[in-house]
C-alpha cells in the first residue's frame, strides 16, 4: 500500500493549485484522528481531511484523487450507524460539515435546494414558515447532513406514510470518479428522461458519486396532528392491531413499538409510569385536517380495543403528547445505563411479519445470552433490536457478532432485508449475498465498476471483502 | 499500558452519536470535528491509550470551554466533566505550559484567589488604581497592552469600579431570626469587583425572612484551579471550605455565582477518592442552592416596576452542572415592568468560562461574536448574568457591538433588589 505517499503528493497538488483555504486542509494528527469515525464501529485515520464548500473544489480533489489513486470518504457529521464515512483505507476524509451555505426555499414550486452540509433539521424549519414540510426524520436530523442522508437514504418515524429521503429527491448535482460535474433529474416531479441515475445514487452510500448539490420536494405541512399511546398485554395483539389500523384507511405519520424489555428499562432509568407488566406499547401519531383527525383517533382507537388492548390514551394537549414521546426518547439512554456498548440494528421485515420477528428475536436473545431490547418503526415493519454489550468484554462482543448474524438471517428468511435505513457500509458488507445472491451482488458490482474503475470512492463499503467477516471488537 | 490518570473508562459511556456536535459552541466557532465534545473524548481515549501523545491532546483540550453544555445534550449520560478533568491534570503535568499561560495562572490561582488577605491587597490595588488619575493615563498611553496579556488588558476598561466593600462587621451581624438558616458563600472575584451584589444578595435574603449568616474562614471555591488542572490546590480549597460551613448547623449553603455554585456542588466529586472527607463533601454539596432558588420559593414583595426590555444569559455551569434553569426565569418573571424576551442561541456560552477570555482571547472573542447578534436581534436594553465571568463577558459583547450606551448588563440580584429593596 502506498496510500500514504500518494495522499501526501495530493495534498502538495492540491496546495499548488491554491483553491482550497489551507485552513480547510487538515493534516495534523489530532485533527485526523477526530474524523476516524462515525456513530458505529471501527477507527481508521485518514492521512488528510479536506473541507470543501465549493463544487469546484470537490472536482479538483477527486480528480488528483483518481489520478493518484488516493481513497476519497465523503463524510456529513459522522452520525452514521454502518461505518459509511469511516476511511477504512485511509486516504482523503472530505467533511461535508462546513458547506451549508445554501438553503434556498422556492415555494411555488414546492422544492428546496440545497448544499450538502446543511443540516436535516433545518431544511424542514425553513419548510415550515411556508406552511410545508419535508418529511424524511431520521433520528440524527438535528445533527446529520442531508448529504449523508442523501448517501444513506436515511428515514426515519415518518417513513410509513411519507416515504424515506429518496422519494423527495427531484435532482442532484454530482461529481463523478474522474472529476465531472454533472446534473442527475431536475425539479419537476414527473421526469422519465433516461436513467433515473438520481435515484440510483441517492443510498449508493458514497461509492458511486459525490453528492454536491440536491434538489428536494417538499410537501404541504399537515395542520394538525394527535398522539396516541396504546398498550398490549400480548405482542401478537399489537401486530393485529397494527394490520386493523392500516386496513381501516388511516395511515399513521408514526407508528412506533416499545416492547417489555424497553419499557422496563424506561421505568428502572426514569419513571414515567408506564405499567411494566405489557408486552408491548404502540405511540401512534396521525395527522392530516383537525377534524379528520379527530374522527381517526376514535376509529384508531376501536381498532386497538378491538385486537385487545389493554388500554388507549389520546393526548389532549401538545405537551401531553410530547409526554408520550418522551419514553421513547428515554430507551437510548435508559439502555446503555447496565452496559455501555450499543448495537443498533434495522433489520426490515414485511409488516405481517413483526409478531414472528419478536419471536426469533427473543429466541436469539435467549440462545446466546445477550441483553437486547427491541422497540422501532413497527408501522413498516423497521424494526431496531438494540443489543447492549460491553465492548471491554471480548467473550460477550462475539457472542453478540453471533447474534447479529442470526438476526440479519432471520430477517432476510421472512422475506425482509439487512437494512431499512441505516445502509450497508462496513458492518452488513458480509451478508450481502445472503440477500442478494452472488449474481444479484455480482450485478451491483459492475454498476460500481463503470462508475469508479479505480475504486477511489468510499473503498470497503457495501461489497464484502473476501472472507470478510463481522466483527465488532478492536484491533 | 493505558494511562489510568485519564478517565479512560468514562470514555466508553460514548456511543459517538454525535448529539453533542450542534451544543457546543467550540465546534460551532472553530469549525472542526477535534474541537467538539466526541472528538475531544476520542482523543482522551487515544492518549490514554499512548496511540496519541499529550501534545497531540493539548490544544483541543486548552480550547475546551467547560461549559459542560455536551452533558445536557448527551443521551447517554457522558460524565464530559470528569474525562475533561482528568485530562487537564495531566496535561498540567506532562506538557510544557507557554509562559503567558504560567504568568496568568501564577497571578490568578496561586497568590490572589485563595489567600483572603492576597485579595485584600489585590482589591486596595485595584482601588487605588481606578481612584487615581493613573487610570486614564494609563488607557491613554495603551501601557497596559504592553504589560499585561492581551486579553487581560482588553477587559482592563470593563472592569466595574470596585466598591470598597462593607465593613465585614455588616456580614457577621445576625439577622432577625428566620426560620430558614442560611450560610453565604461570597466568592472571591464576586467579593473584589461586585460586592454591593452580595450586599444586596443578604439583604434580598434577610427581607425573604432567612436567617443569614456569613461564614468566617470561606475561601476561593477553587473552580479555577480545577478548571486548570490543579486538582491539588482544588481539594485543599474545598476541604477548607467544608470545615468553615461545619461551623454552624445551616439548612443551605447559597452563592449568587453561577461558576462557584457549580463547583461547591461538585465538591463530592472532587473528593470522592478521599475516605475521611468524602461524607463531609457530599453533605457539603447536598446543601448548595443558587439564590435564585431560595428566593423564588420566598414570598418576597416586588414593590417597584424595573422598566427594561431584558434576555437572560444563563451562567452555563448553573445550567448544565448545578442544573438550576427555571428558578432564575421564575424570579424575572416576578418582577413588575421587566418585559423579557427569550433570544435565540440563549444556552449558548458567552465565551467567558473562567479565566478562557483572559488565556485564549481570540478563541473567546470569536465565541462571543457568534452569540451577540442573536442578543442584538432581541433589542433589548438589559442584559441579565447570573455569574461575574459572564457579566464581564457580555459587558464586553456590547462594547463590541458599540451599544454600551443602549444595553446595560445587571445581575440577576441587581435586577431583584432593585424592585423588592
Amino acid at each position: 500500500m502506498n496510500e500514504n505517499r500518494n495522499a501526501t503528493e495530493l495534498v502538495q497538488r492540491l496546495r499548488a493549485k491554491q483553491l482550497i483555504n489551507e485552513s480547510r486542509i487538515l493534516t495534523s494528527l489530532s485533527d485526523r484522528a477526530s474524523y476516524a469515525y462515525d456513530a458505529s464501529f471501527g477507527h481508521h485515520i485518514p492521512e488528510v481531511v479536506i473541507q470543501p464548500t465549493a463544487t469546484e473544489e470537490v472536482s479538483e480533489i477527486v480528480t488528483l484523487a483518481n489520478e493518484l489513486h488516493v481513497p476519497v470518504y465523503p463524510r456529513g457529521q459522522g452520525t452514521s450507524l454502518s461505518g459509511g464515512p469511516i476511511p477504512v483505507y485511509g486516504g482523503v476524509v472530505l467533511d461535508f460539515s462546513q458547506w451549508d451555505d445554501r438553503l434556498e426555499i422556492y415555494p411555488d414550486d414546492m422544492i428546496a435546494v440545497v448544499s450538502p452540509g446543511v443540516i436535516t433539521s433545518h431544511i424542514d424549519e425553513a419548510a415550515k414558515a411556508f406552511s410545508m414540510m419535508y418529511p424524511p426524520d431520521p433520528s440524527s436530523m438535528n445533527v446529520s447532513t442531508i448529504g449523508g442522508n442523501l448517501a444513506e437514504n436515511a428515514g426515519g418515524p415518518r417513513g410509513l406514510k411519507y416515504g424515506v429521503t429518496k422519494d423527495y429527491v427531484l435532482g442532484l448535482e454530482i461529481v463523478t470518479a474522474n472529476g465531472d460535474i454533472i446534473r442527475t433529474g431536475g425539479q419537476t416531479v414527473k421526469n422519465v428522461t433516461g436513467y433515473d441515475l438520481t435515484k440510483l445514487i441517492v443510498g449508493s452510500e458514497g461509492t458511486l458519486a459525490v453528492i454536491t448539490e440536491a434538489t428536494l420536494k417538499l410537501v404541504p405541512r399537515p395542520k394538525a396532528n394527535k398522539t396516541m399511546l396504546v398498550l398490549f398485554d400480548d405482542l401478537i395483539d399489537s401486530g393485529k392491531a397494527i394490520s386493523a389500523i392500516l386496513r381501516e384507511g388511516i395511515t399513521p405519520s408514526k407508528l412506533e413499538i416499545m416492547d417489555q424489555a424497553s419499557i422496563k428499562a424506561v421505568e428502572a432509568y426514569q419513571p414515567t409510569g408506564l405499567p411494566i407488566d405489557v408486552e408491548a406499547l404502540l405511540l401512534i401519531e396521525i395527522d392530516g385536517h383537525p377534524l379528520a383527525i379527530e374522527e381517526e383517533a376514535e376509529q384508531v382507537r376501536e381498532c386497538c380495543l378491538k385486537n385487545g388492548a389493554r388500554d388507549v390514551q389520546i393526548a389532549k394537549s401538545a405537551e401531553e403528547a410530547s409526554k408520550f414521546w418522551q419514553a421513547r426518547k428515554l430507551v437510548s439512554p435508559a439502555i446503555v445505563q447496565v452496559k455501555p456498548t450499543k448495537i443498533s440494528e434495522d433489520a426490515t421485515v414485511p409488516r405481517s411479519k413483526i409478531p414472528e420477528m419478536f419471536r426469533i428475536l427473543k429466541e436469539i436473545k435467549n440462545a446466546n445470552n445477550i441483553d437486547l431490547v427491541v422497540f422501532g418503526h413497527a408501522g413498516d415493519g423497521n424494526l431496531h433490536p438494540n443489543i447492549i454489550a460491553d465492548v471491554r468484554d471480548e467473550e460477550e462482543m462475539k457472542r453478540v457478532e453471533k447474534a447479529v448474524g442470526e438476526i440479519f438471517e432471520a430477517a432476510i428468511e421472512l422475506g425482509g432485508t439487512l437494512s431499512g435505513e441505516h445502509g450497508i457500509g462496513t458492518m452488513k458488507a458480509p451478508f450481502m449475498e445472503m440477500e442478494l445472491g452472488a449474481k444479484g451482488l455480482a450485478m451491483m458490482k459492475t454498476v460500481k465498476e463503470s462508475f469508479d474503475p479505480n475504486n477511489i470512492l468510499n473503498p470497503g463499503k457495501i461489497f464484502p471483502e473476501k472472507g470478510q467477516k463481522l466483527v465488532l471488537r478492536d484491533g | 499500558m493505558v494511562d489510568k490518570r485519564l478517565a479512560y473508562q468514562e470514555t466508553f459511556d460514548c456511543v459517538q452519536c454525535g448529539y453533542c456536535l450542534p451544543a457546543c459552541p467550540t465546534y460551532q466557532t472553530m469549525n472542526k470535528e477535534t474541537h467538539s465534545p466526541r472528538g475531544r473524548i476520542n482523543l482522551v481515549k487515544m492518549a490514554a491509550e499512548g496511540k496519541i501523545s499529550y501534545d497531540d491532546l493539548k490544544e483541543p483540550i486548552d480550547m475546551c470551554l467547560g461549559c459542560r453544555a455536551c452533558e445536557t445534550a448527551c443521551p447517554t449520560n457522558v460524565q464530559y466533566g470528569s474525562i475533561l478533568e482528568s485530562a487537564k491534570e495531566v496535561l498540567r503535568i506532562e506538557t510544557k505550559r507557554s509562559k503567558r499561560e504560567q504568568f496568568i495562572e501564577s497571578a490568578l490561582f496561586e497568590k490572589l484567589l485563595p489567600h483572603s488577605s492576597m485579595l485584600a491587597i489585590a482589591k486596595f490595588g485595584l482601588l487605588s488604581y481606578q481612584r487615581l488619575p493613573l487610570q486614564f493615563a494609563a488607557r491613554k498611553t495603551g501601557i497596559l497592552n504592553v504589560v499585561l496579556p492581551k486579553g487581560m488588558a482588553a477587559f482592563e476598561s470593563i472592569i466595574p469600579k470596585a466598591e470598597r466593600s462593607k465593613e465585614k462587621k455588616a456580614y457577621e451581624e445576625d439577622a432577625l431570626p428566620g426560620t430558614v438558616k442560611v450560610a453565604y458563600f461570597l466568592g472571591c472575584l464576586m467579593d473584589t469587583m461586585f460586592s454591593t451584589i452580595n450586599d444586596q444578595a443578604i439583604q434580598l435574603l434577610r427581607k425573604a425572612g432567612v436567617h443569614v449568616t456569613v461564614v468566617k474562614d470561606q475561601s476561593c471555591c477553587g473552580a479555577l484551579q480545577s478548571h486548570g488542572g490543579d486538582l491539588k490546590t482544588a481539594r485543599q480549597l474545598a476541604k477548607k471550605n467544608i470545615e468553615a460551613f461545619e461551623s454552624g448547623s445551616f439548612d443551605y449553603i447559597v452563592s449568587s455565582i453561577g461558576g462557584c455554585g457549580a463547583m461547591l456542588v461538585e465538591y463530592d466529586h472532587l473528593l470522592k477518592d478521599e475516605p475521611a472527607w468524602k461524607e463531609r463533601a457530599e453533605r457539603f454539596s447536598k446543601k448548595h442552592a443558587d439564590i435564585s432558588m431560595v428566593l423564588a420559593q420566598s414570598n418576597l414583595t416586588y414593590n417597584h416596576h424595573v422598566h427594561h426590555t431584558a434576555v437572560y444569559q444563563p451562567s452555563c455551569h448553573m445550567t448544565h452542572v448545578q442544573k438550576n434553569v427555571d428558578a432564575p426565569l421564575e424570579l424575572i418573571a416576578k418582577v413588575p415592568g421587566l418585559n423579557y424576551v427569550p433570544m435565540d442561541k440563549q444556552d449558548l456560552c458567552c465565551g467567558s468560562a473562567g479565566i478562557y477570555n483572559i488565556v485564549n482571547y481570540e478563541a473567546s472573542m470569536d465565541i462571543l461574536d457568534y452569540k451577540m447578534p442573536a442578543v442584538v436581534s432581541a433589542k433589548p436594553d438589559l442584559i441579565i448574568t447570573t455569574n461575574p465571568g459572564c457579566h464581564l463577558q457580555m459587558k464586553m459583547g456590547v462594547e463590541r457591538e458599540g451599544m454600551s450606551h443602549q444595553i446595560q448588563v445587571k445581575h440577576l440580584v441587581e435586577v431583584i433588589a432593585e424592585s423588592c429593596l
